[in-house]
């Protein structure tokens, strides 16, 4: 690969272009040049300085593109299940169910007190526990013990997660930065899908935004609405994590149904009555373990539709307080 | 013992991590201690202090704190070897973004921050391309989407690692990279002829070793001038 000029190592395998930017080695006026004639080429002081090293990088590009291989040529939707069999709770006694399975296209929420281990459930998904974390539990994905991948790749980690603090720090305006994000996914159409999730962005924000507003003068609303559509679409992961997201400025339910329908299992971990009753099922943690799944039954749907009542006149007061006016009973 | 290095750049997070990681160790009754190399001045060894863990600290002054670090592992180690610690930590601030302490065969970890910026990676050099293990942090203060494009450069710099995503603040990820750190079967009794994994630029000028005058006649060892006829383009 270090002896190809750069042009036709380029045409093989366009995203060798990261591998080389982020490398420091100079593309431009290079076509007919191989790496190492570049790196030959070099004074030894540059090369010294930019700390250059032939052999590893022969390797480390072998690797790259072997790693980028592999992730374009998976399926995006392999994973179907996700299976938690039972560990321990804080004071070392065993959890009290057999087996769970959770499934694409489920909603599960996750509640108990501050302190529980909400976070540590989701911690023991994410890094694939195989009874080494506190927890003593194991993940299966798919029902079978899973590759290491899922742990350790970087570009197909199973999962994505919502942060609770959501900031943007890039100076970027809104296209550039779904664009950015895009590129590193490697994906063919980047135009369409940047609009796709600049619109579906929208769809979930109170208050529009413009592809050329600056990410960082997002409202806090818009860009949770952001952050959501361009996880829906962009993140191949097939599990999205939800730790405890503040809910205010977006569409709690429109926002799931878009991170559902990309064939997703989405778990929140939530003190909002209105999240916690949109799942299908709800996990109780206490002291440490699952103590109880609840199926969300219809009864408590109904009293959802009364929730959401009641959380659309506290926005509707919200909105007229801070427009500066008056309220009033019944208006 | 275990010797482990762990580096990165200032404020990147390293003493978090390693004193999160260090409590996950604690239940599996790892008997650690940390020596935190640093430029000027430190407080890292009162936060170690605090936390119960013995510490040492060394100040380069006005050296490359790798080239100091280079000439004092050795009697680190030893001093660790006699009070026989499980696990030693070495903590160095990466200050100068060419050298990196690490050692062929000991365990190598490079801690970068989100919030340095995506252009981060590629200046960063030997610290992140030779590290075995990379820690990111602080990516509870950004979005999904930033971690995704941060990690992938990351990647593409040195495709070997181990890329963890951890939080310095909850502790978030120091379980699992502790599992990743301390190995049974790993243990070292000294370092003798071990090696550098990669070399640290050769010679320092006279302004590194305190010199102030200005002036042609006390510029010694490695100097470099700046070219002023052409325009210079260092987008490389
Ligand atoms: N939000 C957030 N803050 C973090 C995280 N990790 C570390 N910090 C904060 O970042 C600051 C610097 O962390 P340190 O652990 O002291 O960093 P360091 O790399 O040891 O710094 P030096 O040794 O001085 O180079 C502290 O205020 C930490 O609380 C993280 O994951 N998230
Ligand atoms: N089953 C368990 N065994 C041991 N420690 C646990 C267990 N579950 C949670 N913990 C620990 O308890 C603490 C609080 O858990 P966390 O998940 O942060 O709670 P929450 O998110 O519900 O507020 C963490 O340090 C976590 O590692
Ligand atoms: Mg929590
Ligand atoms: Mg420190
Ligand atoms: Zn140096
Ligand atoms: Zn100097």
């Amino acid at each position: 690969m270090i002896h190809r000029p750069l042009g036709l190592l380029l045409e093989e395998h366009p995203y060798v272009d990261t591998f080389l930017k982020e490398n420091n080695i100079p593309v431009e006026g290079n076509q007919e040049r191989s790496i190492n004639d570049i790196i030959g080429g070099m004074s030894a002081e540059t090369a010294e300085e930019f700390a250059f090293e032939i052999e590893s990088l022969e390797q480390n590009l072998n690797l790259f593109i072997t790693q980028m291989k592999e992730f374009l040529n998976e399926g995006a939707d392999e994973v179907s299940s996700i299976t938690i069999y039972p560990g321990t709770d804080k004071s070392g006694a065993p959890e009290g169910f057999d087996r769970l399975e959770l499934k694409t296209g489920q909603i599960i929420s996750i509640v108990g007190p501050t302190g529980s281990g909400k976070s540590r459930l989701l911690a023991d998904i994410e890094w694939v526990a195989q009874k080494d974390t506190p927890t003593n539990r194991t993940i299966f994905v798919n029902d079978d013990i899973p590759e290491s991948k899922w742990r350790f790749s970087i570009s197909d980690k199973l999962v994505a997660q919502l942060s609770q603090n959501m900031n943007f720090v890039m100076d970027l305006s809104v296209e550039e930065f779904v664009r950015l994000h895009a590129e590193s996914r490697m994906l063919e159409d980047i135009d369409t899908v940047v609009t796709h999730i600049i619109e579906k962005g929208n769809d979930l924000a109170g208050e529009k935004f413009q592809p050329d507003t600056p990410i960082t003068s997002l409202s806090g609303g818009q860009s949770r609405a952001l952050m959501i559509a361009d996880t829906a679409v962009l993140s191949r992961s097939p599990v999205i994590l939800i730790d405890e997201i503040e809910n205010a400025g977006i569409d709690r339910k429109r926002a799931l149904d878009l991170l559902l329908s990309e064939d997703k299992i989405v778990l929140m971990a939530t003190h909002d009555p209105v999240l916690a009753l949109l799942g299908d099922k709800r996990l109780v943690i206490q002291n440490g373990g699952i103590a109880k799944v609840i199926e969300t039954t219809e009864e408590e749907r109904s009293i959802l539709v009364e929730l959401e009542v009641l959380d659309a006149r506290t926005n509707h007061l919200r909105n007229l307080l801070r427009n500066g006016e008056r309220l009033h009973e019944n208006r | 013992m275990n010797l482990v290095t762990v580096s990165g750049p200032p404020s990147s997070g390293k003493t978090s991590v390693i004193l999160k990681t260090l409590a996950a160790l604690d239940k599996r009754s790892v008997k650690p201690a940390v020596v935190k190399f640093d430029c000027l001045y430190t407080d890292d060894d009162l936060l170690y202090e605090k936390a119960g863990i013995p510490v040492k600290k060394g100040l380069s002054g006005s050296l490359c704190p790798d080239h100091y670090f280079v000439s004092n592992i050795e009697a680190v180690v030893d001093w660790g070897l006699d009070s026989e610690y499980d696990l030693l930590i070495s903590e160095s601030a990466g200050l100068c973004n060419r050298c990196s302490p690490y050692i062929k065969g000991i365990k190598a970890v490079c801690v970068i921050d989100n919030l340095s910026g995506i252009n981060t990676p590629k200046k960063i050099g030997p610290m992140l391309k030779t590290a075995d293990i990379i820690v990111i942090t602080k990516g509870d203060i950004v979005s999904q989407a930033e971690r995704e494009v941060f990690a992938s450069r990351v990647q593409a710099v040195n495709p070997r690692a181990v890329i963890l995503n951890v939080n310095g603040l909850t502790g978030q990820g120091c379980y699992e990279l502790s599992t990743l750190l301390y190995d049974e079967g790993n243990h070292i009794t000294s370092l003798k002829g071990m090696e550098l994994r990669f070399s640290m630029p050769s010679a320092l000028c006279s302004y590194c070793l305190g010199e102030k005058r200005i002036g042609e006649s006390y510029q010694m060892g490695n100097v470099r001038k700046i070219d002023l006829k052409e325009s210079v383009s260092n987008d490389t």
